[in-house]
């Protein structure tokens, strides 16, 4: 999915006139499906993103701001930067890592590790969440060695962080993994042959080629990091003003018939959401542009 | 770039400690679903009461959900320095399991420790339109019930066992007939939520269903938010008194050191000042008083307890709601 997304092919003016006679389909066909596709997307997606502004925002500026400037507010934006300023680097060192050894290395039980990066998609978040509590809970494995010490890690800041690292673990990996493969080694292999090191290969050769790919899964893993609920929920503990992120306060906050407030912070969440599409497209759109003037360039050298 | 973003990192780290290490004291109230805005009035009570007292800060933070599960939350190491349940058995089980209180808990405050009851009412659309008055119609088909799940809310077991009581006081009941009309009642129910909140809100926003069965309070305040013009109590002809607990725990406080201001803060609420918000956010004051200066708001109705049909919490959770017992024996879920 992302190698064609980071990589796309160049269609030459041409092609366009080519295809439209190619498809050969009538014109009433290819309109209906383009207006089902385009009432789908403003019913399901429009709509509802409109609908989050509209209520944030119906009585007033005023509440929509003291909605967002609450001292509990303000403690789950909090931690909700925190939980993402510490997984999403995690998730860097070890997508790179993992990346990294899968695609330019062969070596036993590769392709379980590839299977085992997958598993936090393959979970529901519930799981991930329950996990923790059965390890770190009062009663779980490590439950009494941590009470020993004092250490807190579920209902706590750090279990939030854990369960955030879980859920978002596989994004940076599964955007790496499919384009370093289709880089291949070539370059690294010259880079060895003319005597770098392999650090130096890695931060000359293998990042550069693969950093559009990286700022991908950075954002996709941003995203999630801030966005997610389930894991979280569970090991949480709800305590208003300590443990709640942005996602678990909205849902307070609509239990408690606050709905405005309810709709300001989902109106943060939403706008995070906008500005990570929009992000992904600039990504895209630079990645694209590289390509056109790399490739070019770099293939008669090669 | 790395080196950035490590200072990003530190400084909001920084941000974060100095938010938290603000307060004097704080003490971490776990209770239940419908007692959002009573805490929150009454923790703000609370807090000026305690400055002008000791003239220490106190901030006292909430966590809401259903009952059971917040009762596993704290099995599970929440550290809850006072717990506020829907029901004693749920106070019990953290006794038991994880022994962070005495078994005894209940002996140390008045009034089996409850400051305040409440009972089970129905909530029904403008005008009743299934002409719901009694227990008995809740049975009719085509009539939707919605209640939570009796497993994870303390408010659904009160529910349960003021539908089974109601079945036990027909003329000619007995255990199997009212077994049997629980059964009925639950035939109707299309969801089961996990806290009497989530029910609410499926009742009164999602538009789901006839007839509510909830919490006088969380009916009350349903009412008063989303306006009488859209909802009406009933009032059945029996119902249960529901005395919902609190406590300490015991292990928390003592390693806190927060035991002084927790106990000061639970006996806040058999004050008059704490009766009183109490009674103002729906709960059945116990102190007489302020009960009288409230007798308008709460209808008088036949109230049976757990104790005198049940025979006790401990026995009713057995019976009815532990693994095999009559709610799984009878409840078959998504027909």
């Amino acid at each position: 999915m992302s190698a064609a997304a980071t990589l796309p092919l160049q269609i030459p003016p041409t092609a366009h006139k080519l295809r439209s006679t190619a498809t050969g389909e009538p014109a009433w066909v290819r309109w209906t499906l383009i207006a089902l596709a385009l009432v789908f997307l403003a019913l399901f997606l429009f709509l509802p993103l409109a609908t989050v502004f509209y209520e944030a925002l119906r009585k007033g500026t005023g509440v929509y701001l003291n909605a967002l400037r609450e001292e509990d507010a303000l403690s789950a934006i909090r931690l909700t930067l925190i939980a993402a300023a510490i997984s999403v680097p995690a998730n860097l060192v070890f997508g790179i890592a993992a990346a990294w050894a899968i695609a330019k290395f062969e070596f036993r039980g590769k392709s379980i590790l590839i299977t085992l990066i997958d598993l936090p998609f393959a979970v529901s978040p519930v799981i991930s969440g329950l996990i923790y509590v059965l390890l770190f809970g009062a009663q779980g494995w490590f439950g009494s060695w941590l009470q020993a010490h004092d250490l807190r890690i579920i209902f706590a800041v750090p279990g939030i962080v854990l369960a955030t690292v879980f859920v978002t673990f596989p994004f940076v990996a599964r955007e790496l993994i499919p384009l370093m493969q289709a880089q291949g080694n070539d370059e690294e292999e010259a880079a060895i042959v003319l005597g770098a090191s392999g650090w130096q290969t890695l931060w000359r050769v293998t990042l550069p080629n693969a950093k559009w790919g990286l700022l991908y899964g950075v954002i996709l893993c941003n995203a999630r990091a801030m966005g997610e609920f389930g894991a979280v929920s569970v090991v949480s503990g709800h305590i208003r003003g300590m443990t709640n992120t942005l996602p678990l306060h909205v849902e307070i906050l609509y239990n408690e018939y606050n709905f405005a407030a309810a709709f300001a912070v989902a109106s943060l969440l939403a706008l995070l959401a906008l500005i990570t599409l929009g992000l992904k497209s600039l990504v895209e759109w630079r990645a694209g542009a590289q390509a056109d003037t790399d490739l070019p360039q770099e293939r008669p050298a090669s | 770039m790395n080196r950035k973003f490590l200072t990003a990192l530190v400084a909001v780290l920084t941000l974060f400690v100095a938010a938290t290490a603000g307060a004097d004291t704080t003490l971490l109230n776990v209770s239940y679903d419908p007692t959002r805005e009573l805490y929150q009035d009454f923790n703000a009570a609370f807090a000026k009461y305690w400055k002008a007292k000791t003239g220490e800060a106190v901030s006292i933070k909430v966590s809401h959900g259903g009952s059971g599960k917040q009762a596993r939350a704290v099995i599970d190491g929440l550290e809850a320095d006072v717990v506020t349940l829907a029901l004693a058995y749920d106070i019990d089980a953290i006794a038991e399991n994880a022994k962070l209180l005495p078994a005894d808990w209940q002996k140390r405050l008045p009034h089996n420790a409850s400051p305040y009851t409440s009972t089970i009412v129905f909530l029904v659309r403008k005008g009743n339109p299934k002409g719901i008055k009694d227990w008995g119609d809740l049975v009719k088909p085509g009539t939707v019930v919605i209640t939570p799940n009796p497993k994870t809310s303390g408010g659904a077991r009160w529910n349960y066992l003021a539908a089974w009581a109601f079945a036990l006081k027909q003329p000619g009941g007995n255990e199997a007939k009212a077994k049997e009309f629980v059964a009925k009642v639950l035939a109707n129910v299309p969801v089961l939520d996990s806290g009497a909140r989530g029910s609410t809100t499926t009742f009164v926003e999602r538009g789901l269903g006839d007839v509510l069965l909830a919490w006088e309070n969380e009916a009350y305040l349903a009412v008063k938010e989303l306006g009488p013009d859209k909802f009406e109590i009933v009032m059945p002809s029996l119902s249960i008194l529901a005395e919902p607990p609190v406590s300490i725990v015991d292990k928390v406080v003592d390693k806190r050191g927060t035991r002084k201001v927790a106990q000061a803060y639970l006996e806040y609420l058999y004050t008059p000042e704490g009766q009183e918000i109490a009674a103002r956010n729906y709960y059945r004051p116990i102190d007489k008083k302020v009960a009288a200066a409230h007798a308008k708001q709460f209808a008088k109705v036949k109230l049976i307890t757990v104790d005198e049909v049940f025979g006790g919490w401990t026995k009713a959770q057995k019976t009815h709601f532990d693994d095999g017992g009559t709610f799984d024996q009878i409840y078959a879920p998504s027909r």
